[in-house]
């Protein structure tokens, strides 16, 4: 982005290597199309090893992908098409100063910013929780659903009688409150480790033992699928890596959309000087144009 | 004082946006729809296909690169064209060395 007064009246200063404010606006503008012609190159090392992989090894991204919420992937798209719209939107009123509109369009585009942060969040915990990560870190513990039903049945059993504690002392007995108990107290008032690290499977995935993990009986899973195959976790390093990075660029479009709220305020845009808000418009819709891909490669496979 | 109205700035109706906006909504349904339909192998060519059609409403309207000038939209695409050049050198070398490789030896893996 070309400097600018933001300190003069008029809001617009032609820096003086500018002809004029035309030249001064196309020179910012082919900059943009140059930073964003480097993202899109940047994302395509990872497009790149994703092909590389899945053309090797399908069987590997069937697999994966039964892990991914479809509902959820899809709410995201459609969040980021409504930020999209909000964005060029904000463009159309600075340019017709519009201040009031653009504020709102601004404030807008990072709710939807947020929004989709928010469901990728909800998304990444329950990867979390099921030890779905990438490379080393992939340890699922789908397979020992004995464990699980044995400990919930000796935590449901303690959790009663705690349960019941906590409605007498409470007159709300807020479901919430004693859930949370349940799981803090197990048999003999012993605390049960709360789950998580030591809830983790210690079985091998399958590239290091040879019974491998089953994977059907999983509760994320919609449809019956095979054995899961070796190297399972490559799906979701790839997985973390593509959506992780594009998380950072969605980030740094939330700190963009305040620089430009932080610059409505204080009038920069009053005088029709829209340059700002149009490149950080381009580079959101490039953010909106990546995981357009993301959401076809990652959880609409087969 | 002068301003970018005087010269070659397009405006983008609120009716364009909208428009684009429900052909957006509507193509994220039909490649999520898709995915119900079983092609074979054809199905990542369909998901692609629309998702492209998606990425360039985007860039044409969203973007303005319609009313741009064509440079920045060369620019723009160029990348594209050294991505696919980038993918396509790597399968033809990843295929090259598919007939050697020792099935299950995968060391590096993180397994």
């Amino acid at each position: 982005m070309t400097a600018h007064g933001h300190g003069d009246g008029d809001g617009l200063r032609i820096d003086h290597h500018f002809e004029n404010a035309d030249q001064q606006y196309q020179s910012a503008k082919l900059g943009m199309w140059v930073f964003l012609a480097t993202e899109i190159l940047f994302f395509g090392g990872l497009f790149t090893a994703y092909t590389v992989f899945r053309v090797n090894h399908p069987e590997i991204f069937i697999f994966g992908h039964h892990f991914l919420d479809k509902g959820l992937g899809a709410l995201n798209t459609v969040i980021l098409i409504c930020s999209s719209l909000t964005a060029a939107w904000a463009v159309r009123a600075a340019q017709l100063k519009q201040i009031r509109m653009l504020k709102l369009m601004l404030v807008l585009t990072m709710l939807f910013a947020f929004g989709f942060l928010g469901v990728k969040g909800v998304e990444y915990n329950s990867k979390w929780k099921h030890g779905l990560l990438w490379a080393r870190q992939y340890k699922p513990h789908v397979d020992h659903e004995q464990a699980t039903e044995v400990q919930s049945v000796e935590v449901s059993i303690a959790g009663a009688e705690v349960g019941a504690e906590v409605i007498e002392h409470d007159s709300a007995g807020d479901t919430v409150t004693v859930e949370s108990e349940v799981i803090l107290v197990g048999e003999g008032g012993a605390p049960v480790p709360v789950p998580g690290e030591a809830d983790r499977s210690k079985i091998a995935p399958a590239a290091e033992g040879p019974a491998g993990l089953a994977a059907p009986g999983s509760e994320e899973a919609d449809d019956s699928f095979e054995v899961e195959p070796a190297n399972a976790q490559t799906f979701f390093s790839i997985y973390f890596l593509m959506t992780g990075l594009h998380g950072i660029h969605v980030l740094g479009g939330i700190a963009a959309f305040i620089w430009l709220l932080i610059g409505a305020r204080r009038g920069d845009f009053d005088s029709g000087h829209f340059t700002r808000v149009d490149m950080v418009a381009l580079y959101w819709h490039v953010v909106d144009l990546i995981w357009i891909y993301l959401f076809l490669l990652l959880y609409l496979i087969d | 004082m002068s301003n970018h109205e005087d010269t070659a700035v397009h405006v983008a109706s609120v009716k364009l946006l909208v428009i684009v906006w429900i052909a957006l909504i509507f193509g994220t349904w039909l490649t999520v729809s898709a995915t119900y339909v079983d092609l074979g192998a054809f199905n990542i060519w369909v998901g692609l296909a629309i998702a492209t059609a998606k990425a360039v409403l985007v860039a044409l309207y969203y973007m303005h690169l319609r009313w741009d000038k064509p440079f920045n939209g060369f620019v723009f695409l160029g990348a594209f064209i050294f991505l696919a050049i980038f993918i396509g050198i790597a399968m033809m070398d990843t295929q090259a060395y598919q007939p050697d490789l020792i099935p299950g030896y995968s060391p590096g893996m993180g397994g």
